[in-house]
């Protein structure tokens, strides 16, 4: 589809901006990836009142053109480069009526490229309501644009900012802000010659930038660094000065734009009240652990119902295509393999949803930047960031949205160590793996008379996994180099409803991302593994089918048995099977022998499959749910050669130990590469995670022996 | 005097900063010299601090408040 009108969203943080793109654009909107960077591309689109079509994109908060965080540096880039295919026609600017002049720094740098320019006054209600009056007619004309006051919230004044931009020019009018050129006179007129770049400031951000743009020819790059050395240019003080003559521009723009209303009683604001209880030095916590158990409640049981529902849709649709499909390699390659696979991501949607939810509700009201602000000082100690809280917990329902919500750590080497750990803590799909062997080895008895006993197991196995990535993040603080210097200065906005829209479509918009990327891997996984365990050598499966059609050996047993029997005989044979036998001796050392090796491998896609493959192995009619039945398989198998049961309580252990730092998720490892864009993170976490489990195993096995 | 050096609730003017690269990132989020500036409560655990400047509230490290230095 073709836009008439390419139209960019710009603005500081918590201005309203995401609001209102979703205003303007409803459910026409999708997000995609700029070319070569990591930072999500959300576009939309937006009929006209002249039925003309506007393309929207909302590009990522920022204070300044000067960009602090990955995500802001391609604010400068869409907004410079003319053969980018997102430059726009036209910007729009959207301010918080309450705070103008922190707002209009971004405004002046953008009216300096001369791009034509609209204004989008939000909050004029809030601005009002702390004693501002602001005369919009005054700040037009002051500044040669078109402002509009709109509140993105209620969607008010949303025709007019459309017919603004109908009737956009496709010039630049408004006024010149400071004097650019006098920054670095000789340095801008070079580089605008040897360029070619009409524009001062552009050229100025030429310079400042040049390093990280990736538009720019090595050539041209070389030399703008040889014209800064040439005209001894220095990057900082040159920003610093222009700020403070933006600054001092603004003030006297605003100077009789915004008056005090006369007798305004200023009293406390309820933001102010609010934040007196939820980051008081006892009560703050309290409250915060509050909030995290219940999110945590959340997760798990407002996520039961959907999810057992997926999950019957599922045994439904397979049977239903059992019956009506012909039976064949392809139909088990299609219900065994891909739809299996695909049930395996679906029936996480419920639990990645609400999770969603939530943190969009927590960073919606404003609540989200107060943790940040409170547990800064306690994270900062392991490495990590005030910021990096909100990933950890989410850990716990599943690491695959987690490690999304490491964006907003502007920090790099913070981001990268969150992104590390978080796998570590105990997710989901650990939960049948730990609620099958607990119940395994465990006795099921009180103890202090109201403790479980395989409660108490399973809660310290939770506590161990937070312990674990503390400490993994404090050893990862010691070996990553940091790129930039770690800072924490951070707006805490004014508390506010949650916009229930916004969590709609934040839920919506991150089920979808995690089905389609973690779906593609989950799926081409699932997909080898079934052919590995349904296939083997030729000549063994020959001699399988031979050694159950032969009368004299099937005799006496029921049809069901053969089958059963048949079944176990073909995956001890298959490749799996083989492999399974030939990573016997590595995990001999753990008390794992080669059908725990099987299990290992098919979940090393999935760890909940590992509950599945011990039911297969154990021969439990194709029935994973059937745990009793699992278990008392489990409970009474013995090793052949001793005649002693394989799952002791030393071998039980040592297998949680290795899950409980395995790398076994195949989404995870794809959502690690997604993020960082490159393989060698997801390879190295792979790395660590591996030799963890394989150590935490083996000491585990022989201290427990 | 530095800026980490107020005290809760108490008001000072910005004279200048100690630290160039700090000062860029400070200027842009409103906090100039000339500016009005008060501490509004510390971080439970006694660090960061929230501050109020421009008209909004802005939370800083300590480390951080002490590159700015008040008239």
């Amino acid at each position: 589809m073709k836009a008439d009108l390419k139209v960019a969203l710009i603005g500081n943080p918590n201005t309203g901006k995401s609001t209102l793109f979703n205003v303007l654009t409803g459910l026409n909107q999708k997000v995609g990836n700029f070319p070569g960077v990591t930072v999500d591309k959300k576009t939309g689109f937006c009929i006209l009142n002249d039925g003309r079509r506007a393309e929207i994109i909302d590009l990522p908060g920022t204070y300044s053109l000067y960009p602090k965080s990955k995500d802001e540096s391609i604010v400068f880039s869409v907004l410079a480069d003319r053969s980018n295919p997102h430059h726009p026609d036209l910007v729009i600017v959207i301010l918080d009526a309450s705070n103008l002049k922190r707002n209009l720094l971004l405004y002046t740098q953008v009216a300096d490229l001369k791009i034509p320019v609209i204004l989008a006054l939000n909050m004029m209600d809030l601005a009002n309501k702390s004693g501002l009056n602001i005369n919009i007619n005054l700040l037009s004309k002051k500044l040669g644009v078109p402002v509009v006051p709109i509140s993105a919230r209620k969607a008010e004044g949303i025709t007019a900012l459309k017919e603004a931009i109908a009737y956009a020019n496709r010039f630049a009018l408004q006024e010149d802000t400071i004097d650019v050129e006098q920054l670095a006179p000789e340095l801008i007129s070079s580089i605008r010659e040897e360029i070619h770049v009409e524009n001062n400031y552009y050229a100025l951000q030429l310079a400042h930038q040049h390093e990280y743009l990736p538009f720019l020819s090595p050539q041209q790059n070389d030399r703008i660094e040889t014209l800064e050395e040439e005209h001894s240019f220095h990057s900082q003080k040159s920003q610093a000065t222009e700020t403070i003559a933006r600054y001092n521009f603004i003030n006297d723009v605003l100077f009789d734009v915004v008056t005090r209303k006369e007798h305004f009683a200023e009293k406390e604001s309820y933001s102010n009240k609010i934040d007196k209880v939820l980051t008081h030095k006892v009560f703050g916590f309290v409250i915060f652990f509050a909030i995290l158990m219940f999110i945590f409640q959340a997760i798990f049981s407002w996520s039961a119902y959907p999810m057992t529902l997926i999950e019957n849709l599922f045994t439904w649709l397979t049977s239903v295509l059992h019956k009506t499909l012909p039976a064949g390699p392809l139909t088990s390659l299609l219900l065994d393999g891909v739809i299996a696979g695909l049930s395996g991501v679906l029936v996480f949607i419920p639990q990645i949803a609400i999770l969603f939810a939530f943190i969009s509700i927590l960073e919606d009201t404003g609540y989200m930047s107060r943790v940040t602000f409170m547990m800064d000082r306690i994270m900062r100690k392991v490495g990590l960031n005030g910021k990096s809280v909100v990933p950890l917990i989410g850990g716990f329902a599943c690491a695959v949205p987690s490690i999304m919500s490491t964006r907003t750590i502007e920090n790099w080497k913070d981001r990268m160590i969150t992104i590390m750990v978080t796998p570590l803590i105990t997710c989901s799909a650990r939960l049948p793996v730990y609620t099958l062997l607990i119940s395994l080895v465990v006795p099921n008895r009180n103890v202090w008379w109201l403790f479980n006993l395989q409660g108490l197991a399973m809660m310290a196995m939770y506590l161990f996994s937070v312990v674990s990535a503390v400490v993994v993040a404090f050893v990862f603080k010691l070996i990553l180099k940091s790129r930039e210097r770690g800072y924490f200065i951070m707006e805490l906005p004014v508390y506010q409803m949650p916009r229930w829209k916004n969590v709609g479509l934040t839920m919506y918009e991150r089920s979808k991302t995690f089905v389609i990327q973690a779906g593609k891997v989950i799926i081409a996984v699932s997909i080898i593994l079934w052919v590995m365990a349904s296939y083997g050598p030729g000549k063994r499966m020959e001699q399988i089918d031979q050694k159950y059609s032969n009368a004299s050996f099937t005799g006496k047993k029921s049809a069901e048995e053969v089958q059963r029997l048949k079944a176990t005989d073909q995956l001890e044979n298959s490749y799996a099977g083989i492999l399974g036998h030939a990573i016997e001796p590595a995990i001999r050392p753990l008390g794992f022998d080669w059908k725990i090796g099987i299990a290992l491998i098919t979940s090393v896609a999935a760890r909940e499959v590992f509950v599945g493959t011990m039911a297969t192995i154990y021969s439990v009619d194709g029935n994973a749910d059937k745990l009793d039945s699992v278990m008392d398989k489990m409970r009474n198998a013995k090793n052949p050669e001793t005649g002693l049961p394989v799952f002791t309580f030393a071998v039980a252990m040592s297998l949680m130990m290795f899950y409980a730092f395995a790398m076994q998720c195949a989404s995870t490892v794809a959502v690690v590469y997604r993020e960082t864009k490159e393989w060698k993170w997801p390879v190295i976490q792979f790395a660590y995670m591996t030799v963890l489990a394989y150590a935490a195993s083996f000491i585990t096995f022989h201290l427990l022996k | 005097m530095k800026l980490s050096q107020l005290t809760i609730g108490k008001k000072g003017i910005i004279k200048e900063f100690t630290d160039l690269e700090m000062s860029v990132k400070l200027m842009e989020m409103g906090c100039l010299p000339g500016e009005e500036i008060s501490i509004q409560r510390v971080a439970p655990l006694g660090d960061p601090i929230a501050v109020n400047v421009s008209g909004y509230q802005l939370s800083l490290r300590k480390r951080e408040a002490s590159t700015i230095i008040l008239q």
